[in-house]
């Protein structure tokens, strides 16, 4: 017999054990009391999620350029990380971009929010624009880029404060909440686009880091898009995750791709084939190739790539 | 077939000989840390002990009850202080234990000796209160002397000849005929609690070091603590990492190393002899303590500020947090039980240092209580170093009973730490 405790076990120890996990139903959350009907339908859902759903958003509607990257290169002190990386993200899309460990899409990504400039003797050279401007002119604080851009990391990493903290942190340093009860709203929209208010509802203010490692992620969603960002970068945000919640994540990114630029890097070819719309395949620092999601998949025009993508090396 | 099961079984046979020595080493190891753990007890066990011991009858001390004729021609009642009530209790006492003095009045005096020189103030103050008492009975309460009260608590031995203690054979009859008679009662010495230092060893009290102590670390502990976290903030989250920065970090760890006496030879060059700032006082001892506490706050709180994960800080900046943001409202908070742990352990080191507060001039003798942080006082430290050094006997149980409030005021302390890292807690 399962309760619904006040700290939800981790879910990346198996799929089905944990309610809070499970795929939400049409958007709706299942009764916490009718636990065995629960996990009934649970199992029913879980062979859902690992396959690959045949290609959810490929082909699907690309928008206008958002970002425009040109001869991008980022060098750790002496060693360089990126060379000359050129690439166009179109908004309201999601981008994957693929590759194996160390190729330097994680790199790519943290120029977008100018994450690097957090790290000593990192250097950024190279054009990146949002929207035709320059995020790294003089002019853009980073600051005000980072509340345009929001970032998602592989490790849920919420505030050791409370959930509703946590939502309300972004929207409460930026200024965007004049009253309480705008602050509220917010934090109430935020997480239920983030697929979250049903299963916390009733505990904003325990703990973040008492949820679970799915919930966690969503949590740190949510967090992300309290401060309205046009544009989500996600650092594998689904390697720390059971299956499930897995799936969970990507059904959310699918239906945040209505309202933002989504890029996000992963190590899953499924994971890239079944939210992305477009793909990057990086490889030793350079972009490879890029192109729709289908026909880097089924079509690739560089031997790498196809290597990569059958599995025969990364 | 059979070779290999034979080579099995010569692996499986070695297996378990290095299994066994493997076990054995680790019974071992546990031996010695249960050996070094039980070592390290009795030794604390032999220092307290030995402490408590000697120290315990410090808490409590005898008083002589007795009732006395306020002869009107030998007091002056413009003037009580005047009057000389040790003579004439002695004199009345010797009346009534049927004691026939000589014209010296040697027996009086010797009488006299029993007595605490409180005895005359508290009379005085009686008489002051109340002149109506003048030419009436009344019964005083005052302390026995040092020497007295230590041959009733049964440090002075009748067994030692009589020209090696300082009580005659006399004043111990005496005294055991006023304790037979009811006249002597043992009480707890609230005095050692209430008092400031003093001469005479049965109106000496730790509460004048005490508030030194404490006004002492009230000043450190103003000056290190915001100067410390402040220092090892920038240091560990602003400051560039270069060839300057480096330096500092090395001569921050020295500084921890360096020996307390040179802190205070550096207070009295700098806040003494070239600031002009009053000697012995809470504010320079405070400021020669902070001196010492901020290596180790500084480096204390860097090392938990790097203990916060990076997770957190990326967090906040990827939200759009500033720097400072970021370092104010979630690295520091998430560091804040380690660095109240050093800032605590630190003030504690500082509660018990010596060496510099000789050297400032804390070791003087100052009677009475402290009341501002300019003025000369004592501390606690320097309290026990004074009293061990004094020649009355009487002082050495208050020294033990000394070093038992400097431990109980550590313990205060360590608690208070213990607590707040409670409080500050918290789980990522």
């Amino acid at each position: 017999m399962k309760f619904k405790l006040f700290r939800a076990p981790e879910g990346r120890n198996g799929g089905p054990a944990d309610p809070t996990d499970a795929p939400r139903m049409g958007g709706q959350v299942l009764p916490a009391a009718d636990a065995a009907a629960e996990r009934q339908r649970d199992a029913a859902a879980t062979p859902l999620a690992p396959a690959p759903k045949p290609a959810v958003g490929a082909g699907g509607p690309v928008g206008a350029t958002k970002i425009c990257a040109r001869d991008v290169s980022v060098f750790y002190g002496d060693k360089q990380a990126l060379y000359d990386v050129s690439l166009d993200i179109p908004d309201k899309t999601v981008t994957a971009l693929i590759g194996p460990s160390g190729c330097g899409k994680s790199t790519f990504l943290r120029t977008m929010n100018r994450m690097n400039d957090t790290i000593p003797h990192a250097r950024v050279t190279g054009r990146i624009e949002m929207d035709g401007e320059d995020i790294n002119a003089k002019s853009v604080d980073p600051v005000l880029l980072r509340a345009r851009v929001g970032m998602v990391f592989q490790k849920p990493n919420p505030f050791p404060k409370s959930i509703y903290e946590n939502v309300a942190y972004g929207p409460r340093i930026h200024g965007l909440a004049t009253s309480k009860g705008e602050l509220d709203d917010i934090v109430q929209a935020s997480l239920k686009r983030a697929g979250l208010w049903e299963e916390v509802a009733d505990r904003l203010h325990s703990p973040g880091t008492g949820l679970s490692g799915g919930q966690q992620q969503r949590l740190v969603i949510a967090r992300a898009i309290a401060v309205e960002p046009e544009v989500i970068l996600m650092d594998e945000p689904c390697s720390a995750l059971d299956p499930i919640a897995t799936a969970k994540i990507e059904e959310l990114i699918d239906e945040l791709r209505e309202r933002y630029c989504i890029v996000i890097v992963t190590h899953s070819m499924a994971q890239a084939a079944r939210v992305s719309q477009r793909t990057a395949f990086f490889h030793l620092g350079r972009l490879v190739e890029t192109g729709d999601t289908e026909d880097i998949f089924t079509n690739p025009r560089e031997r790498r790539t196809l290597d990569y993508i059958t599995g025969r090396f990364g | 077939m059979t070779e290999a099961t034979q080579t099995d079984g010569a692996r499986v046979n070695r297996l378990r000989a290095g299994l066994k020595r493997r076990y054995a080493r680790e019974q071992r190891f546990r031996a010695y840390g249960l050996l070094a753990i039980a070592v390290a007890v009795g030794f604390l066990l032999l220092l307290l002990g030995r402490i408590v011991e000697q120290g315990h009858t410090a808490f409590y001390s005898h008083a002589m009850t007795a009732p006395v004729y306020m002869d009107p021609p030998r007091i002056d009642r413009a003037y009580p202080q005047g009057t000389n009530f040790e003579q004439l209790v002695a004199e009345q006492q010797l009346r009534r234990l049927g004691i026939v003095d000589d014209a010296q009045g040697t027996k009086a005096s010797a009488m006299r000796g029993l007595f605490s020189s409180e005895l005359k103030f508290i009379a005085a103050e009686r008489i002051a209160r109340q002149p109506g008492l003048v030419g009436q009975t009344v019964t005083l309460s005052a302390p026995l002397s040092d020497d007295a009260d230590l041959y009733l608590k049964g440090e002075i031995s009748k067994d030692t000849p009589a020209e090696q203690r300082r009580l005659s054979d006399e004043q111990i009859a005496w005294i055991d005929r006023m304790d037979a008679g009811g006249q002597i009662a043992a009480r707890f010495n609230t005095g050692l609690f209430t008092r400031g230092d003093s001469t005479e060893p049965e109106l000496a009290g730790v509460l004048g070091a005490v508030i030194g102590s404490a006004l002492m670390l009230l000043v450190t502990a103003l000056i290190a603590i915001p100067l410390g976290v402040g220092a090892a903030v920038y240091l560990e989250e602003f400051a560039p990492r270069n060839r300057l920065t480096d330096l500092i970090e090395v001569n921050i760890n020295n500084l921890a190393a360096v020996p307390s006496i040179i802190y205070g030879l550096l207070g009295l060059a700098l806040f003494i002899n070239w600031m002009h700032l009053p000697r012995a006082s809470p504010l320079v001892g405070g400021l020669v303590l902070a001196l010492m506490a901020l290596p180790t706050i500084i480096i204390a709180t860097r090392s938990s500020l790097k203990a916060v994960p990076p997770s957190i800080r990326e967090a906040a900046l990827a939200m759009g947090a500033s720097k400072t943001q970021t370092v104010f409202q979630h690295t520091l908070p998430l560091a804040m039980p380690g660095v109240m742990t050093g800032a605590i352990i630190s003030m504690a080191h500082a509660l018990g240092e010596t060496a510099p507060l000789l050297l400032i001039g804390m070791v003087s003798f100052v009677p009475g209580l402290p009341h501002s942080l300019v003025e000369p006082t004592g501390a606690l430290p320097s309290l026990v170093y004074i009293w061990e050094n004094a020649s009355e006997r009487a002082f050495h149980e208050r020294t033990a009973a000394a070093i038992l409030v400097l431990l109980a005021f550590m313990i205060v302390m360590n608690a208070a730490a213990i607590v707040l890292r409670r409080r500050f807690e918290r789980r990522w």
